[in-house]
């Protein structure tokens, strides 16, 4: 309940994190009420006639047609559903493996500790993508195979960063006065270490939404997408391949900002909420020695004023 | 009184490995190892206070983690109620002994019994409470983990019990908040109601005052003198203040270095002490009377590393008496009185 | 001679909502040369903020409403920034409450002092500034060739020396020392208020020491200020202090001192907690846990004022009356 309030308190006086709530509600309304919004169902075959092929925009059709005589508009408010479920689902299966390792990695240490982190390393530094494209190209096309394709190879910054906490958390009094009480490993976990990293992890898995987004984009892009949805790296792949030549801008343009629109988004939330994980520290005591210190030893700093205090009779 | 010795320590040892730099690795430069308590032994009667004074880094608090089976002894033994305290806390207790069939219970039961009956409290209340915890959660947790089989209304009278008889009253005025909404004192008065919720019969305070306010230390240390008295609780107080402990403890064991030099009733030893360390530290302990300002002996430097303890006496380097007898012979302890002994050779 | 003397010095945090808390009210006391004084109180208590305030440091939220602070017979609350400037250090020095924790530690101990000599222009060349720095560190009991090493080779108690060498690298004729041996071991603190003493004989200086350690100030001060959620409780010789005092809040603070004279004796603590600046009391600030004035009408209603109630003893409470 605290801890709400500060996370609300903190989000007011931070503009940008409104407005990026704000632009990722626009797109989550794009993506639930699709069928209500979008003028056209995308799914449906149409009868086009030559001129109807990427038509510019107009009568009806307020950002133009694609290639297929089709609706760039309804494409676009379809392709949100593809690209917000994957950021999510995704993201919290990252978060959800980076939480697993990194947990127990730091909390029992030891062998089992090594040879996670060795495995993370060993994700951390092959190349995301080209690894992607290999796993996707064996194993087929399909929204799911890119959901567990992302998740699998994105947990491993969270599993970092859960188990640098988790050392650093294991070693506080609390968690020890838990094990003079008597109190079992998952309840220490559970309980005491947990609920400390967990905004954290929170503010990480945010971040990731947009690295997921980003990274469906990239595959459909390159033709990896799963071909019976719409997305917007589809589109942007469509558009590439046909509508470039044809300068026909109305195709291209809007997937591509509604992929930073949506990124965008999302790292301003996750900026405004690592600050209220990394809250400076309430300073209950009048200052910083250090600060102290080179105001002393500085003089340009103190000489800048150059009036006596105020003083009030 | 009648001493029946709840708690013994036999010869405790107890060494960490340095961790190594890489280059040390490379250049094979021996393994060393941090002799944090180096040959402890003492017996804590039921219902004592007891008193483990020393300057930091003499072993005051991993003699506390052993005695709670927090940490294993690399040597010696330590018995509490009669059963090896390592033995217990890992749930190893073999049935037999003392007929009171704890050996027979899983290893889970054996090691939630050692904890039930022995309980810590630690010396920052800053850091010893979970900050996302309420003060309710924080003192009914032990009560949950033993899982006493209590209903809601035992439990809360149980919580409501601990936090009162710690001087925080109404307890329903404390419970919801959080820890960062107390002070440094009330915390640590939290800290004690969680650890006597589940009513141990040995408390290891490790330095529960040192970081609170002067005029809130006399009200903890108040508060455990009054807890031997209501509950018959035995307590070992550790603390490198010496007035503090000159107040309410029975015994007084000082350690230097990992080893306990001298040992005796708490009046005798700040009023007589025979050990030249203990001498210096009571003489330089400041009093609050500019009328009874002593002669102070101050010893110089500071506490050598405890990875190479000095030979024969450990003391010796800084000692004001020492002679070169001291430098070869480790001094055994010298009876001073029926209760009062002292590790030095010019006794 | 009088060096310094501080009257009626009042100070105020203006916190992030614009309210004034009121953390210094009144504050007066005196300090001769080669004198030293101790003011103690509890955490939170305002010692930090008064001290500040003479060195004219207090943090940005910080103002000095009212009140003067006489250095040899000048406010220094009334001269410029520039003037202030050449006092600071050179007349007024401070070792900084927890500055021993807040030494840079990429640089040597003794470029540290170095930098703070160059920089009031007190040595002339480099080397004249190592031998200097030198002397101030055998000054404090560290060999010199130590200052060649950094603060995390030196030990808490070798760092605190090490700050207050730095401290006297201007001949000051005031060393303001805010918690110098709290946090330290018992012998490295005798070997700080040894080295204090010391350095007042030898240098004759005025020390102002402040602390929630009564043992401490028992043991150096000539004079005690006690100080109770910002005001003067009692301001006395050391002697009347500890043997005669006066204030309800200080006879209390006494008995909640444990004695190691007398091992075994009863201790009472203050119950409740010291006055939040937020809320505090409109009269006397220590009527909610006074024994004598608990609901005493006049405690509820006016802050006593600072009355001496026999040569050289000053008291702040209602209900104690002078001889
Ligand atoms: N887990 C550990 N690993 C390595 N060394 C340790 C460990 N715990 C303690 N030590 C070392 O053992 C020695 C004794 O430590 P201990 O904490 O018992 O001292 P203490 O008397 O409690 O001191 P303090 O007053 O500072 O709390 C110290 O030198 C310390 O550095
Ligand atoms: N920058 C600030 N803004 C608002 N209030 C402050 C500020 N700095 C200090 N205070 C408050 O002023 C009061 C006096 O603080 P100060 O640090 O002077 O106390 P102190 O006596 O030095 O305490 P300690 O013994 O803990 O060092 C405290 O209540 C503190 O919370
Ligand atoms: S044995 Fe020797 S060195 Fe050790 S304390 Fe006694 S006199 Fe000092
Ligand atoms: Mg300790
Ligand atoms: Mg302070």
């Amino acid at each position: 309940m605290e801890s709400q309030n500060r996370i609300w308190t903190t989000f007011r006086k931070k503009p940008m994190a409104l407005v990026g709530m704000g632009m990722l509600a626009v797109a989550l309304i794009m993506a639930l009420f699709a069928p209500l919004l979008a003028p056209y169902d995308p799914n449906e075959r149409v009868d086009v006639v030559p001129s109807d092929i990427l038509a510019p925009p107009g009568e009806g059709h307020l950002l133009g047609r694609d290639d297929a005589g089709k609706d760039v508009l309804s494409s676009l408010i379809y392709g949100a559903r593809v690209s917000l479920i994957v950021g999510f689902v995704s993201s919290f299966f990252s978060m959800f493996i980076g939480t697993t390792v990194g947990l127990t990695a730091g909390y029992y240490g030891g062998r089992v500790s090594n040879a996670l982190m060795r495995f993370t390393d060993f994700l951390m530094v092959i190349p995301d993508l080209p690894l992607m494209l290999v796993i996707i190209s064996v194993w087929g096309r399909g929204l799911w195979k890119i959901i567990l394709v992302i998740s699998i190879l994105y947990w491993t910054y969270t599993a970092r960063l859960v188990r640098s906490q988790v050392l650093s958390i294991k070693e506080r009094q609390f968690v020890l006065r838990a094990r003079a009480l008597g109190a079992s490993n998952y309840r220490i976990i559970v309980r005491h270490i947990l609920p400390q990293v967990m905004p954290l992890i929170i503010a990480q898995a945010v971040l990731d939404i947009s690295s997921s987004i980003i990274a469906e984009s990239t595959l459909s892009f390159l033709g990896l997408g799963d071909p019976t949805l719409i997305s917007w790296g589809m589109m942007l792949n469509f558009a590439f391949e046909r509508a470039i030549s044809r300068k026909a801008w109305w195709f291209l343009l809007p997937p591509g900002i509604a992929i930073v629109w949506v990124s965008l988004a999302i790292i301003l939330i996750g900026n405004a909420l690592e600050e209220i994980v990394n809250p400076r520290l309430k300073t209950h005591h009048l200052f910083n020695p250090r600060n102290m210190i080179s105001l002393m030893l500085a003089k340009p700093l103190l000489v800048e004023s150059e009036s006596p205090p105020e003083v009030t009779p | 009184m009648e001493k029946i010795p709840i708690l013994r320590i036999e010869d405790l040892y107890k060494q960490f490995p340095v961790t190594r730099k890489f280059i040390d690795r490379i250049k094979r430069s021996p393994k060393q190892v941090v002799h944090a308590v180096d040959g402890v032994s003492f017996t804590v009667a039921q219902g004592e206070i007891l008193a483990l004074v020393g300057e930091s880094g003499s072993g005051k608090t991993t003699v506390g983690m052993n005695v709670l089976g927090l940490q294993v002894p690399t040597k010696g033994r330590i018995l509490f109620d009669g059963h090896d305290v390592s033995d217990w806390a890992t749930g190893r207790l073999r049935s037999g002994k003392n007929g009171d069939g704890l050996g027979r219970l899983s290893r889970r039961k054996q090691i939630l019994s050692l904890r039930r009956r022995a309980q810590m409290v630690f010396q920052d209340p800053y850091e010893s409470l979970n900050p996302r915890q309420t003060i309710w959660e924080i003192v009914v947790e032990p009560l949950e983990i033993h899982n006493l089989g209590l209903r809601a209304n035992e439990k809360e009278a149980r919580v409501r019990a601990a936090l009162e008889d710690c001087g925080l009253a109404p307890a329903d005025h404390f419970w919801s908040r959080y820890p960062d909404e107390l002070s440094g004192g009330q915390r640590q008065r939290v800290v004690v109601a969680g650890a006597l919720v589940l009513e141990p019969e040995l408390l290891v305070a490790d330095e529960p005052v040192s970081m609170l306010d002067v005029s809130i230390r006399a009200d903890i240390l108040t508060l455990l003198q009054s807890l031997r008295k209501a509950r018959d609780i035995t307590i070992i107080y550790t603390t490198h203040d010496l007035a503090t402990a000159g107040y309410f403890t029975d015994r007084m064991a000082v350690m230097y270095l990992g080893r306990v030099v001298e040992l005796g009733p708490t009046v005798e030893v700040l009023k007589e002490p025979r050990h030249p360390y203990t001498q210096a530290l009571v003489s330089v302990a400041p009093v609050p009377n500019p009328r009874k300002r002593r002669q102070r002996v101050i010893l110089q430097g500071e506490v050598p590393n405890p990875i190479d303890i000095p030979s024969g006496c450990r003391f010796h380097p800084r000692c004001p008496i020492a002679t070169d007898e001291c430098k070869k012979t480790d001094p055994p302890y010298v009876e001073i009185s029926a209760e009062h002994e002292a590790a030095c050779l010019k006794i | 001679m009088t060096t310094l003397e501080v009257r009626g010095l009042s100070i105020n945090y203006l916190t992030d909502d614009g309210v004034a808390l009121n953390a210094v009210e009144g504050l007066t006391f005196s300090l001769e040369q080669g004198r030293s004084l101790g003011l103690v109180g509890e955490s939170g208590c305002g010692k930090t903020t008064v001290m500040l305030s003479l060195m004219r440091l207090l943090p940005e939220a910080g103002r000095i409403v009212n009140g003067q602070v006489f250095f040899e017979g000048r406010d220094l609350l009334q001269i410029s920034e520039g003037e202030m400037q050449a006092v600071r250090w050179k007349d007024v020095s401070m070792v900084f409450q927890g500055a021993m924790n807040a030494l840079n530690p990429v640089r040597t101990v003794e470029s540290q002092i170095i930098e703070a000599m160059q920089l009031h222009n007190v040595v002339n060349s480099k080397q004249d500034a190592r031998k200097r720095a030198g002397g101030l560190l055998e000054l404090v009991g560290i060999t010199a060739n130590r200052g060649k090493q950094y603060p995390h080779q030196f030990s808490g108690g070798m760092r605190q020396r090490a700050v207050i060498a730095m401290a006297l690298a201007c001949n000051p004729r005031i060393l303001v020392a805010d918690e110098p041996t709290t946090a330290l071991d018992v012998m490295i603190q005798a070997q700080i208020i040894e080295l204090l003493e010391e350095l007042q004989r030898e240098l004759n200086l005025s020390l102002v020491l402040v602390t929630h350690d009564l043992g401490v100030v028992a043991e150096m001060c000539d004079d005690v200020l006690v100080m109770y959620g910002g005001t003067v409780a009692e301001y006395a010789s050391s002697d009347t202090i500890f043997n005669n005092p006066g204030h309800p809040y200080t006879q209390r603070l006494l008995k909640a001192f444990p004695d190691i004279a007398e091992p075994g004796s009863d201790l009472a603590s203050i119950p409740g907690n010291p006055p939040r600046l937020d809320s505090l009391p409109p009269g006397c600030r220590f009527e909610p846990r006074c024994h004598v004035g608990n609901g005493e009408p006049i405690c509820l209603e006016a802050l006593p004022p600072l009355v001496e109630i026999e040569p050289g003893h000053y008291v702040a409470c209602h209900l104690v009356k002078g001889k």
